[in-house]
């Protein structure tokens, strides 16, 4: 047993903090977010000089050949810093897809693009009607003599504007909800046919409604199976939770960090407010939240690197639970202890927690995870039966 | 980073499971696991049995185990596990790490033998009417006297006094001093003249705690722990240790996997009582809530095999959320047997084998467990308490 960093993911730490100590005070954000894609060029071009954007790719395509507790590093101190830029959409997401299903010849040519940040992708995964349902695709792809041709609507596309290429989930057999049947393909973001709409989020961030009428896609740019591609965006949906886990661990640890400095400063009936046991025991709960938070997003982080798929599921199902109960108490604590600076716009703490209770609504909320957990039979190693 | 135990750790695991398999008597086992009441004997009994096995926390040269934190970890949970509680009597788990790190040679060379061999039971003489979490307000006298001390004064709350041989005891030595600094940690033979213990019956129906009453009760000097007036800091390190202990991840998981054995023997409406939703999902919360536990407790073990000191920060939250999940658990498996929650039985009824149980076979004992459960959010520091420690010395508040 082992919990603690080693010298080289210490450094990574230390240089992602530090970079983002440096560029992504409150006001850089605001700045980042008024601009016209919404986030910052410059900084994603930082991101690819620190190596960040190659981080979780092999070596042998240019990558660093990081792991799950790497990304859990990187994506805390971008919880932390509330960043805008869409790297969960390129390098988690697509870049996920892209590592656990594409050949060797598309990851020649992906990887080095996205690592040294000429490429931004999203992966599009979501429908209108499908929720949290990966499977649930009812977007047509139909194979023809010269490759595929793809039609239907994907909602929720998390950064669908910026990217350069889009991985989009088609179904090309089966039933609207069958696990089989279901392709990945790649799609470039001009391509005739292909509509973007996008629109900001609710945290901040940009998201796109992206149809697609008739959009054709080479054989060369089907990802893996094209009628058998769904354990890979199960997949990349585990590690997915695994990295917002940890990005909500981030933000949980300002959130405390903040509150605590409001009490401390703050002054009322001639005191820090502080001083007044019953905001001290709320802000105890919040440090309690945080620390059971960050548990288990160590625990999702070295559970989704290991082999055993249910132990995985189940790891990641009960972070998911954690994280999203402690978002409550930690976003409605830090905004009741702000008192009426906790509802503007002006101040940060409602921009921390508009982001992590929005991650809640991401990959399965809380009680989607209770009843896939249910489904997996518990936590309990020795099951009753 | 991994979560993972080393093959000889958990080889250790394994050795441990047998070992208690092997010598816990079987009656304990199931007593404990059932929520039930040990006697005297059968606690001495059992507390023999694990000092058999090593001690852990204490260091070798006190005939500790010499355990790494895994280890201990490793051997407490396996405990834990098989009984659903901790079987530590106050002597190996409170007492002794105050004498070996504040004792002089005498104490050392008198004491730890016997609190390894279970010579004597212990018993804890902290809380007094008027100081329950305010501790440091305690009241009870003890004026020197030539060679020894001259005790006046009530503890209350002292858990198995009723059993116990000695009682460590805070006395207030120097009245005049600022309230954490006239304190002194004395030991006081319970058969000494003046002392009295009326035990008190709780709401779960049991005689856990008593009040110990203290008439001019003569101490000799010698069982002074280290110097007058620092007593204070002596409770504080064992306090500490304390609430390090209250995790109790072993025995919550126990717990869990009793209310999901019930549950599936259970039929409600027409199914398992597992199978409903409403329930299991509750079940299901508490998993995820204690995985969390386990895991930041290993955090708090990996930390201190680096430095070699459990006191983590963190470790803060260990009593504050074991306490919650001990009462939750209890709370589900109360729910488990529905209207048979009722039917109340003393131990003493419960050894009368010969009548068959009023409802399932199951110990009437649960609904008392939970009743008693609402204790473990005062005992060791209130969860109040412990919330002012972590904004305390946490967060600076």
């Amino acid at each position: 047993m082992n919990l603690d960093l080693s010298e080289e993911q210490r450094l990574l730490k230390d240089s992602v903090e530090r970079l983002l100590l440096e560029s992504y005070r409150l006001n850089n954000r605001r700045t980042y977010q008024a601009g016209e894609r919404g986030f910052s060029d410059e900084m994603w071009s930082r991101y690819a000089e620190l190596g960040l954007l190659a981080l979780p790719f092999s070596e042998e395509f240019g990558g660093f050949g990081g792991g799950a507790v790497e990304t859990m590093i990187v994506m805390e101190a971008f919880g932390k810093a509330l960043i805008l830029e869409p790297y969960f959409a390129t390098v988690v997401l697509a870049g996920g897809v892209v590592r656990l299903g594409a050949n060797e010849s598309q990851k020649a040519k992906l990887i080095p693009a996205i690592a040294e940040g000429r490429t931004k992708m999203a992966f599009a995964y979501a429908e209108p009607q499908s929720r949290y349902d990966l499977f649930h695709v009812e977007t047509q792809a139909k194979n023809d003599r010269d490759g595929w041709v793809l039609s239907g609507t994907k909602g929720l596309v998390l950064h669908g504007e910026a990217a350069d290429k889009i991985v989009v989930s088609a179904r090309t057999a089966g039933d609207t909800r069958d696990k089989k049947g279901i392709g990945l393909f790649l799609v470039d973001a001009h391509a005739p046919g292909l509509r973007s709409r996008g629109y900001p989020t609710q945290d901040g961030l940009r998201a796109a409604e992206i149809t697609l009428e008739k959009v054709r896609v080479e054989e060369v740019d089907v990802i893996g199976d094209p009628a058998g591609a769904f354990p890979v965006i199960s997949r990349v949906a585990e590690e997915a939770i695994a990295a917002l886990c940890a990005e909500a661990v981030g933000s949980f640890g300002e959130m405390l960090a903040i509150t605590v400095d409001y009490l401390k400063t703050r002054e009322q009936f001639g005191k820090k407010i502080g001083s007044f046991q019953a905001l001290q025991h709320r802000a105890a709960d919040m440090f309690v939240e945080l620390e059971q938070s960050r548990s288990m997003a160590m625990y999702a982080a070295i559970l989704a690197s290991e082999g055993n798929a249910t132990e995985c599921k189940r790891a990641i199902s009960a972070a998911k639970i954690q994280i999203g109960r402690s978002a409550k108490v930690i976003g409605h604590e830090s905004i009741q202890l702000h008192g009426g600076i906790g509802m503007t716009t002006e101040y940060s703490i409602g921009h921390y927690f508009k982001h992590v209770i929005m991650l809640d609504a991401l990959f399965g909320d809380t009680d989607y995870h209770l009843s896939r957990l249910a489904k997996l039979g518990g936590l309990s190693k020795e099951q009753a039966n | 980073m991994d979560l993972t135990f080393t093959e000889g750790e958990r080889a250790f695991r394994d050795e441990v499971r047998q070992f208690l398999r092997d010598n816990v008597p079987p009656e304990t086992q199931r007593k404990l696991v059932e929520g039930r009441r040990l006697s005297k004997d059968e606690m001495i009994a059992g507390a023999r049995v694990l000092n058999k096995k090593g001690i852990p926390y204490w260091p070798k040269e006190y005939g500790g185990a010499g355990w790494t934190p895994a280890q201990q970890y490793i051997f407490e949970e396996e405990v834990q596990a098989f009984t659903a509680q901790t079987m530590y009597d106050f002597g190996v788990s409170l007492i002794g790490p105050v004498i070996y790190t504040f004792g002089n040679d005498a104490q050392k060379k008198y004491y730890l033998p016997r609190i390894i061999n279970v010579d004597d039971w212990w018993c804890q003489g902290f809380s007094e009417p008027g100081a329950g979490s305010d501790l440091a307000s305690l009241r009870t006298r003890a004026v020197r006297n030539g060679d020894h001390y001259v005790v006046n004064g009530q503890k209350t709350w002292t858990t198995l006094a009723q059993h116990a041989d000695w009682i460590f005891c805070l006395v207030r030595t120097n009245p005049d001093a600022k309230k954490q600094l006239g304190i002194s940690f004395l030991l006081i033979d319970m058969k000494s003249p003046g002392v009295t213990v009326r035990p008190i019956q709780l709401i779960d129906g049991d005689y856990e705690v008593n009040e110990v009453f203290f008439d001019n009760v003569r101490v000799p000097a010698e069982n002074l722990v280290g110097e007058e007036n620092k007593g204070w800091e002596y409770a504080k390190m064992l306090l500490g240790n304390e609430r390090f202990g209250g995790a109790w991840v072993g025995a919550s998981k126990e717990r869990i996997r009793r209310i999901r054995h019930l549950a599936a023997r259970s039929q409600i409406g027409g199914e398992r009582l597992i199978d409903q939703v409403t329930f299991h999902q509750k079940v299901l919360e508490i998993e995820v809530q204690l995985k969390a536990l386990e895991v930041t407790q290993l955090r708090v073990v990996a930390n201190a095999s680096k430095k070699n000191s459990m006191r983590d920060p963190v470790s803060s939250i260990l009593k504050l959320k074991g306490a919650e999940i001990q009462q939750a658990t209890a709370e589900l498996l109360m729910h488990v047997i529905g209207p048979y929650a009722l039917p109340h039985f003393s131990e003493e009824e419960f050894e009368d084998r010969n009548q068959a149980p009023i409802g399932p076979d199951w110990p009437p004992m649960i609904a008392s467990t939970y009743f008693y459960s609402r204790a473990a959010s005062i005992y060791s520091g209130s969860r109040e308490i412990q919330k002012n420690i972590i904004a305390k010395a946490i967060l600076g508040l």
